[in-house]
């Protein structure tokens, strides 16, 4: 069975620590996830801006690359989510859109993979620390993802898992919004951030880089001491496999 | 006020009400009230996804056969001795009620709330006519005092405080009022009672219009509507074309998700189904009833497999309290009569105007709150993006962002210039990088990193790490569990019988 990594851009270039993480977790569990190069990035971006004909180009390497594997594995559940927009997006070619529905039955966000597909609960991780968990809001909404993370988290030995006030509120991020509309965008990262430091939690962890990276860089800017990681990463550390 | 009116976009406009204190303290508190009030309320009620999709199939019903109901609903409504009007535009509209006001010499309107009348601007046109207009909904009554408009569907003055209440009803109260609500509401009550007594027209909205016996419900929780509507010896009642339902069986599924989602009440104080004018054995009602029933850019939904779910819409205003963008920038911020991610889709809409559709289209983040908190299920986050797709399509783009989308599409259709691209990021990133960070606020990092740091690219992105990890993980690979390839040969089996559709959910 072949197994493949859908890394996504952003962690690709920015977060490769994620993508060792999750090769390295399923490695225990026999899979050898593999790599098709010719992936680049979803297509978002483009897609939610409306240059439809540009996520078109970028989202055909996606079909491409993961033509003949059975499952695709990727640490965002945005990216997986605008999987799910394919159908729509080449709605009007008969052969991609048949490919396009293929592939959104087989991708999974990772944590999806891990607890309904493996059966995995516990990755047998030890992190000692104070933990909070922020639930992307594509994952959570647009997926489902909601209990697999808690249950990942739940297993983690000395692991203070304090919950996040007003945890399903949208950081911000938004893709290009951040940008576009930078003053919203920035009222909602600081309030967002605000409920961070109320946990009084030494980590901030999520599913998804690009919630992550938003969050993040404001608890930098206003030098919060609060380490922000990937959910696989967390278990990798904890599973001292990172 | 005038600030708000100057401000052209909804960039501007937001900025005006992120730097208005008062506003956001009062828009945050109340939203966050609504929305945990329709959290315990709708998980009190149970299995609530349910009653979410049969309210969604009863509104796609409806408006897939709306031609029917409405025919339906007009025929039994006049039978009841309703004198029924179509208007195909907000103009005809307000001149059909106008003609009405003047054959009635009407000299005073009161009316109870109604997003319709704002849609048609119903009191400029009646009070142009020398006709005395007044709101007796107590947070439509207040923002009339003050000269604005509703900032949200259900709460008009949800950008309030009660001190900012108290002084507008201290002027006409001639004396300073307390800035406690049952001092304000009560005041506001005995000066309303005058003016039912005095009104020659009872104007309501219509919250929805049952087919089969031709009543028109409403919805309220001051008794104002049902003033209005039993006071005057004339009612005129305003509906916006899909404001239909079947029959009353229907409505009880209404009755349970409207109230909920709105308010987080299991119902509202008053609920009234009124169907025509006051018979001889009433006790009381108008002599003489009108329904006027409002196109206004709502048929051209119709036949629009993207759009005409926003028909479905009975006007709650979960969505509203659900987003963190109307939070934090209240209703005024959207420039239409409706506010919130439904307006922001619905303004356009209804409006047809292209040239702005990106502008209101952009206010999002995508984030599907609105989505969730939707009792009928309208997918408010994707009809936003096909309103931007739309405007670039037509033309109405960026230029600097149709380039660099066009670029975007460039780079990304071939994993070798991405790869350049990427290697490009990291050589160049030298010039703002410091201390494995990037803090330049100098051109396009200025609006991220005003309240943020960039990381900067590592020096090895994945897919140049990954021949390294790869034989390293080749080399000491387990065995895979029998366990784990049943499950995940089950799980092939699942993915080829699973029919996924469009825009469908994971695997839960």
């Amino acid at each position: 069975m072949k197994v493949s990594l859908f890394i996504t851009c952003l962690s690709d270039a920015i977060y490769p620590r994620v993508g060792e993480a999750m090769v390295r977790l399923l490695a225990r569990h026999g899979i050898r996830l593999e790599f098709p190069e010719i992936q680049t990035c979803c297509g978002q971006p483009a897609f939610n801006s409306g240059y439809w004909d540009a996520a078109r180009e970028s989202a055909a390497t996606i079909l491409r690359a993961f033509d003949d594997s059975d499952f695709v594995i990727s640490p965002s559940g945005s990216c997986t989510g605008m999987i799910h927009h394919y159908p729509k997006l080449f709605e009007h070619d008969s052969v991609l859109l048949e490919k396009a529905r293929k592939l959104q039955a087989k991708s999974y966000e990772f944590t999806q993979f891990l607890v309904n597909v493996l059966g995995v609960a516990d990755i047998g991780a030890t992190f000692p620390h104070k933990v909070t968990y922020h639930p992307s809001c594509h994952g959570s909404r647009l997926l489902g993802v909601k209990d697999e993370p808690m249950t990942l988290l739940d297993n983690v030995k000395e692991l203070e898992l304090v919950p996040l006030p007003f945890a399903e509120d949208c950081c911000g991020f938004g893709g290009t919004f951040a940008v576009k509309m930078a003053d919203i965008s920035a009222a909602m990262v600081s309030e967002k951030a605000d409920h961070v430091k109320e946990t009084e939690a030494e980590v901030l962890v999520g599913l998804d880089m690009a919630c992550l990276m938003n969050i993040g860089g404001n608890l930098r800017y206003r030098n919060e001491p609060v380490r922000v990681m990937h959910l696989a990463e967390l278990l990798a550390e904890g599973a001292g496999l990172l | 006020m005038s600030a708000k009116a100057e401000a052209r976009t909804v960039k501007a406009r937001a900025e005006l009400a992120l730097n208005d204190d008062f506003l956001r303290k009062a828009v945050k508190f109340t939203t966050e009230r609504l929305r945990s009030g329709k959290k315990n309320a709708s998980s009190e009620q149970g299995n609530w996804e349910d009653w979410r999709e049969r309210g969604r199939q009863i509104r796609l019903h409806t408006i897939a056969n709306l031609d029917y109901y409405l025919n339906l609903f007009a025929n039994n409504a006049r039978a009841n001795g309703v004198q029924v009007h179509f208007a195909d535009t907000g103009a005809e509209a307000v001149q059909i009620a106008m003609e009405i006001a003047e054959r009635k010499r009407a000299k005073t309107v009161v009316k109870s709330k109604s997003m319709v009348s704002e849609e048609l601007h119903m009191n400029s046109a009646l009070e142009r006519m020398g006709i005395e207009t007044i709101e007796t909904d107590l947070g439509e009554y207040i923002i009339q005092l003050a000269g604005e408009t509703p900032s949200h569907i259900i709460i008009p003055a949800i950008h309030k405080n009660r001190y900012q209440i108290a002084d507008v009803l201290s002027k006409v109260a001639g004396e300073q009022l307390e800035a406690d609500t049952t001092v304000l509401a009560g005041f506001v009550r005995k000066k309303l009672r005058e003016n039912f007594l005095e009104a020659d027209i009872g104007m309501t909205g219509c919250n929805f219009a049952i087919a089969e016996t031709g009543s028109m419900v409403l919805f309220e929780n001051e008794g104002n509507a049902r003033m209005v509507t039993t006071l005057p010896k004339t009612q005129i009642t305003l509906m916006g074309m899909e404001r239909i339902i079947p029959s009353f069986e229907d409505l009880e599924v209404m009755a349970t998700l409207l109230p909920r989602s709105a308010t987080g009440q299991r119902i509202t104080m008053y609920m009234s189904a009124i169907t025509g004018p006051r018979r001889e054995a009433d006790a009381d009602g108008p002599e003489e009833m009108h329904i006027i029933i409002i196109d206004n850019g709502r048929s051209l939904q119709l036949g629009d497999p993207e759009f005409q779910e926003l028909l479905n819409c009975i006007r709650c205003g979960a969505c509203l309290n659900a987003c963190p963008v109307y939070r934090h920038i209240g209703g005024h911020a959207y420039g239409g009569t409706y506010s919130g991610p439904i307006g922001a889709v619905l303004t356009p809409a209804l409006n047809k105007n292209v040239a702005e559709w990106d502008d209101i289209a952009n206010a999002s983040s995508l984030c599907g709150a609105c989505y969730e908190a939707c009792p009928v299920k309208i997918p408010l986050h994707e009809m936003l993006v096909y309103l931007r797709r739309r405007k670039v399509e037509q033309g109405h783009g960026n230029k600097a962002e149709n380039a660099g989308m066009k670029g975007f599409g460039t780079v990304m259709r071939s994993a070798k210039r991405y790869s350049a691209a990427v290697r490009m990021g990291q050589l160049g990133q030298k010039l703002v990088v410091r201390g494995g960070e990037i803090r330049s606020k100098l051109g396009p990092l200025k609006g991220w990193n005003s309240v943020r740091v960039l990381p900067s690219l590592p020096k090895q992105s994945f897919r140049q790490r990954f021949k390294t990890l790869d034989e390293e993980i080749r080399a000491g690979l387990q065995e895979m569990s029998p366990d784990v390839r049943s499950r995940m040969e089950e799980a092939l089996k699942r993915q080829r019988d699973e029919k996924p559709e469009q825009g469908g959910h994971g695997h839960g």
